[in-house]
């Protein structure tokens, strides 16, 4: 984006800020049909576009009219709008998570500033089910090589894992979006992410860690800190190019701090579902306490990692 | 004079015709005979609902509704397109079937709290919110199906893993050893196949077409995690 901007012409910028203001307005006018729900799914080429402006809006007729009603916050319509996605729309998100280029902002070009929560919360649950499944499937392995190791059906990872992604998922970009709220007199121009955005951002973004789990199962440790960097670069540099616009106008100490604390708490996540090098115990009664490949329960027999 | 009165009073005689001679030729009764009932027909098969199903023994009662899972069941086993699992929903198939599938999964042994399989309440809960998570999302995405037929068609479509789950346990009083995982495996699968495309067929429709794999992608989910935990359930 950064140097997209520099080439683009001020009035440009201008109106990308202005659809950042009013997400519901309309800037082009494509030759995009309606379809019965009112939405147009193009694929749009967006290699070395100038930016939102050329590329062809999600025409909503009713934002042609008028502002767009939103129902209340009782009842089931309000919760229906979150879910508001194609299965077409939910695959070129996660595409776009999973090749994150510098100039693309993902709030802006693929989710066009309509988030949804479909994608986040089942990422998230397949996420935290693949952990425990591959976690399960490592001590299978590890069995099979050492027999010395006691095989359990370990079933609280599933909670374990559940309770540590969505919280994650959900407390984060709470922080996240606060502080950048707090920080919104600082900036004259762009406007900060709603908090559904970002919740979406983030759950998007941890799409790459599912396919990275299922390839730890590969007992070969530096194959594994290699399959761990990739995923971590590749998801942390989609957080970092969604909030580079954003903080950009900031002072440089706030901006780096916080695009540091970011990467921080992902490594911290990567770190946690990572599954460590299991040492054979001779000793069975001792094999309870194996470092396990998420972060360790709370009891004292396990391993601090 | 007295002749000719009597004369008059003879309709249909050869003497010339009095005045209604010819009513008795307007012969409709030879026609169309008018017979029959002048009462209002009984329906032969009159069934009072409102008071015999409280007077009636117990076992109709429960051979009615067992008759009713069972022929449930036998559409899930072989399913093709029918309304028979949304239209006459009810939950007593999903609840006996959760209920044989936790006791069989829970795990016997005491010692081992932490690092055991489910308990009989963690099988559950997985099953009842994990449908009540699919429904709740189905109806979100835009679905037309109700909350509790869509309850009613994950909850049936278990069947074939309760089977896998039986066969699994059979399987495992044998000797342990990579030819029982094998089989045990295969079951699975052939199962969870099973319960997918049985669920589908019943799903499938009431979505929107360009949204049947968003509904679709957590029924797959939640039936692998159950097949999952079918697979590695290993006895104390």
């Amino acid at each position: 984006m950064a140097a997209a901007d520099e080439l683009a012409f001020h009035e440009f910028e201008e109106a990308s800020n202005l659809l950042a203001e009013t997400p519901d307005a309309v800037t082009t006018s494509g030759s995009g049909q309606l379809t019965p729900q009112g939405h147009v799914a193009v694929a749009v080429d967006s290699g070395g576009s100038y930016g939102a402006e050329e590329e062809v809006e999600e025409s909503d007729k009713t934002a042609l009219l008028q502002e767009k009603q939103q129902p209340g916050f009782w009842t089931f319509g309000y919760y229906q709008s979150f879910f508001d996605v194609d299965t077409c729309q939910v695959l070129d998100r996660i595409r776009g998570s999973l090749l994150p280029r510098p100039g693309h902002n993902f709030v802006r070009h693929r989710l066009r500033n309509r988030p949804d929560l479909y994608g986040p919360f089942w990422i998230c649950a397949t996420l935290a089910f693949v952990l425990a499944v591959t976690g399960n499937l490592t001590l299978v392995l590890a069995q099979r090589r050492d027999p010395s190791i006691h095989y359990s059906p370990q079933f609280h990872k599933v909670t374990v894992a559940g309770i540590t992604i969505y919280c994650y998922v959900w407390l984060v970009p709470l922080a996240l979006w606060g502080f950048l709220q707090w920080r919104k007199r600082v900036r004259e121009r762009v406007g900060p992410y709603t908090f559904l955005e970002t919740v979406c951002v983030y759950g998007y973004s941890l799409f790459v860690f599912i396919p990275t789990v299922v390839l730890w199962l590969i007992p070969v440790p530096w194959l594994q800190w290699l399959f761990g960097a990739l995923a971590l670069a590749l998801s942390a540099a989609s957080l970092v190019f969604t909030l580079w616009p954003v903080v950009r106008e900031d002072t440089r100490l706030v901006a780096a701090v916080l695009l540091s604390t970011v990467v921080l708490l992902h490594a911290l996540l990567a770190t946690g579902c990572k599954p460590l090098p299991l040492e054979p115990l001779a000793p069975p009664p001792q094999a309870t306490s194996l470092p396990l490949n998420l972060l360790p329960p709370p009891t004292p027999r396990s391993q601090v990692t | 004079m007295a002749k000719a009165a009597e004369s008059s009073g003879e309709p249909g005689t050869t003497s010339p015709r009095p005045l209604f001679a010819g009513l008795s030729d307007i012969s409709i009764s030879q026609d169309i005979p008018v017979e029959g009932e002048i009462t209002i027909p009984m329906r032969s098969h009159i069934r009072e609902f409102d008071s015999s199903t409280l007077n009636e023994s117990v076992q109709n009662t429960i051979m009615r509704d067992l008759k009713a899972v069972g022929k449930k069941f036998m559409h899930v086993l072989y399913p093709r397109k029918s309304n028979t699992l949304l239209r006459d929903w009810d939950l007593w198939g999903p609840l006996i079937l959760c209920v044989t599938l936790a006791l069989m999964l829970q795990r016997s042994s005491v010692d081992s709290e932490k690092d055991g399989g489910p308990q009989f309440a963690e099988v559950f809960v997985i099953v009842w919110f994990g449908a009540v998570t699919i429904t709740l999302n189905s109806k979100l995405l835009g679905g037309n199906i109700s909350f509790f037929q869509s309850l009613c068609v994950l909850g049936y479509c278990i069947l074939p893993l309760t089977v896998a789950m039986l066969v699994c346990r059979l399987v495992l009083l044998a000797e342990q050893g990579p030819i029982n995982f094998m089989v045990r495996l295969f079951v699975v699968i052939v199962m969870f196949t099973w319960s997918i495309v049985a669920s589908t067929a019943f799903l499938a429709d009431s979505q929107p077409p360009n949204r049947k794999a968003l509904a679709i992608y957590p029924v797959f989910l939640f039936y692998f995690v159950i097949s999952w935990m079918i697979l590695t359930f290993t006895p104390q």
